[in-house]
């Protein structure tokens, strides 16, 4: 029977029905940070269990880790504690850590595919929700809570019911300067943050198909802000040249059988999807949040649409019909798990180079990982953008959500290329953020407001 | 890899010895608190920097503490002590899968959720706790909220056998997912040992992934 790739992976790694009726799920690839996983440690310390799988377990530091001074102990006390308890969790149950002084820390989800971990056909879980991003290379990933952390390390194990499956495809060219951060906000904002609750979304179709694996992550990191815990692309020969020499995949022969099981993962040509929808790709604006959830968006030029009563409005200080182009801006942040690769940084750089940061705008560049780092450096990014004004700093999730000391302050706006414009997202109660590309953050950076970014690139009419 | 293999017994023994945590829960009588508004984020529920700790120890503290502090009129700061039943409307916990959210919520008294619907990672979170979400219509939900605001004391009664909401004497169908509802009926929401109980088919799962075994 045609099966999609959801449905094939979640049947190879089904371990039994559970008497409740969920599914006992074997998990491939437990990946886990400071943030969620102290109280799990402390309940297998409880029982006396330890890791089933240490070598199926790989950790790093990404949440609360400084961007800024880096050697230990950490200035911030409670960071400090934090990353040595994970360092004493990892020690005591034999796994693998990357600390913040290891060339390979970085993000969670960026060092995953990074270091060829995350492959096709994979269960992956980690006890954060955007976790959804390592389907990109064709896994099931999904976010899981601190009990859940709990369960996987005793047990490699999950009691989940299966998601239903919907199929979104998206068609044609993109229009230059219009990124795949802008297909996920259109996607978003169309089927809605609720829409995809209980189903996993498997994006294809032309425009997916010419993504770069970059890109792919994008757009499978924001799944869950549609409500969908899970998001996968096929895998293809673009997945097999992106996982060819990595660290932890496959080498020589074994890497042509890999490829060769890879294919079978796929979902069948003729494969039943419980939903489908279509998205023209050539319709897609720069788009930009205006509200305060991942769906609130809106192309940059065009009129917010809305109830008037929505707290949205007062909250942002929004009126329906206006625009967000032309919205002044205090800080302007790029970095995050669905924007901080290198490609995101060069994104930012083609916009960025010969121009400054306006002086009232603080601008700051977090890599999503060392890796990202280095090779950045290696181009000379990092001095395009020293030089125009911006901060580049050590690799972590920084900004996205304040868990560090790199937070919005007050009522100030935020042009972010991260992936929540929750109330009090990155670190002030009142603070606000306007989600957009990479390179729309870098073009509302130099402008000291929102621009539409293609005024800014080469090529663009004057 | 092979004393890693020796590990599971001694483990599946703990796991059969260890007392039972988990109690069924059937059903949840208390008070209740209305939090009107769709598409409450995790974020909000449990700001990030209450994160910052090793334990989730003292987070009833920080319940909704930016939205308490911007609206002095906020339920939970006037929570009252037998309130238990948490009442909201669509999408409730949407957003970052940190547990630190229901967990904080529990200890603060609430232990069952009546709502239009859930996040699926807060509701699967709040699970693994003993708490029940249970999804109800929104008219239902809605006049529950008008009932819980215009008498503070008015008992709920969420009863996760038959999927209904009770208060006063009104009745209306709130369900959970099948398969939820019969983990909290059978005992087992908590299911680590469940997991544990057989190792050996675990074992035969994993060995058979192509990149476990080298392809």
């Amino acid at each position: 029977m045609a099966e999609t790739l959801f449905q094939k992976v979640w049947n190879s790694h089904a371990v039994r029905t559970l008497p409740s009726g969920q599914t006992q799920l074997f998990v491939g690839l437990h990946l886990i940070h400071e943030v969620t996983t102290p109280q799990a440690f402390d309940m297998l310390r409880r029982h006396g269990w330890r890791v089933a799988f240490p070598d199926r377990t790989f950790a790093t530091i990404d949440h609360i880790v400084p961007t800024t001074r880096r050697e230990r102990p950490f200035l911030d006390v409670t960071a400090e504690e934090m990353t040595a308890a994970l360092e004493r969790n990892c020690r005591d149950f034999g796994i693998t850590l990357w600390p913040p002084d290891d060339e390979n820390q970085g993000i969670v989800h960026v060092i995953g595919p990074e270091l060829g971990l995350t492959q096709p056909g994979m269960t992956i879980a980690c006890g954060d929700s955007h976790t959804s991003t390592h389907g990109a290379l064709g896994a099931v990933a999904f976010g899981i809570g601190t009990s859940q952390v709990r369960d996987v390390l005793a047990s490699q194990c999950l009691a989940l019911d299966p998601l239903k499956v919907r199929r979104i495809d998206v068609h044609g060219r993109l229009n230059l300067g219009v990124y795949a951060k802008d297909v996920i906000l259109t996607i978003i904002r169309r089927l809605g943050v609720e829409g995809g609750v209980g189903f996993a979304y498997e994006y294809g179709g032309s425009t997916i198909d010419a993504m770069t694996i970059d890109e792919r992550m994008t757009i499978c990191n924001m799944s869950i802000e549609g409500g969908a815990r899970a998001g996968y692309v096929n895998p293809d020969e673009t997945t097999f040249a992106f996982l060819r020499g990595r660290r932890y995949a496959p080498a020589g022969a074994a890497f042509d059988r890999a490829v060769a099981w890879w294919r079978t993962i796929a979902s069948d040509a003729n494969a039943a999807y419980d939903d489908t929808v279509r998205f023209d790709a050539a319709s897609m604006e720069p788009t930009v949040t205006w509200g305060i959830n991942p769906g609130q968006s809106v192309g940059v030029n065009e009129p917010i649409e809305g109830d008037p009563g929505d707290e949205a409005f007062a909250f942002m200080d929004f009126r329906p019909g206006a625009r967000v182009a032309g919205t002044k801006i205090d800080v302007a942040f790029i970095g995050s798990c669905t924007n901080g690769r290198l490609s995101d940084l060069e994104a930012a750089v083609d916009i960025v180079r010969g121009h400054r940061v306006a002086p009232h705008v603080r601008a700051l560049v977090v890599p999503g990982s060392q890796a990202v780092r280095r090779a950045a450096e290696a181009r000379g990014l990092h001095e395009v953008f020293i030089d125009a004004g911006f901060e580049w700093r050590g690799a972590g999730c920084s900004m996205c959500l304040g868990m560090n000391t790199d937070r919005l302050e007050g009522r100030q706006i935020s042009a972010s290329s991260s992936n929540r414009n929750f109330k009090g997202r990155q670190g002030s109660p009142t603070g606000r953020t306007l989600l957009m590309s990479p390179a729309m953050v870098a073009a509302a950076a130099i402008a000291g407001e929102v621009v539409d970014v293609r005024t800014m690139l080469a090529g663009a009419p004057a | 890899m092979s004393e890693q293999r020796q590990r599971p017994a001694s483990q599946q023994a703990a796991a059969a010895s260890a007392p039972a945590e988990a109690q069924a829960v059937t059903a949840v009588t208390a008070a209740g608190v209305a939090l009107r508004g769709d598409d409450i984020d995790t974020d909000r529920i449990m700001p990030a920097r209450f994160l910052r700790a090793v334990s989730f120890e003292g987070l009833e503290r920080h319940v909704f503490e930016d939205d308490r502090n911007a609206n002095p009129r906020h339920p939970f700061n006037r929570l009252a002590k037998n309130a238990g039943v948490l009442v909201v409307n669509g999408n409730f916990g949407c957003g970052s899968s940190r547990e630190h959210a229901p967990q904080g919520l529990r200890r603060a008294g609430i232990r069952a959720i009546v709502g239009e619907s859930f996040s699926e990672i807060f509701q699967g979170n709040a699970a693994m706790i003993g708490v029940p979400c249970v999804a109800g219509a929104h008219a239902d939900v809605e006049r529950l909220q008008t009932l819980v605001e215009e008498q503070p004391d008015v008992e709920i009664t969420v009863d996760v056998r038959t999927g209904t909401v009770t208060a006063g004497r009104r009745s209306f169908t709130a369900t959970l997912p099948p398969a939820q509802r019969e983990a909290f009926l059978r005992g087992q929401w908590n299911p680590t040992a469940m997991l544990l109980d057989r190792f050996e088919d675990v074992r035969a799962v994993a060995a058979r992934q192509p990149y476990i075994s080298g392809f």
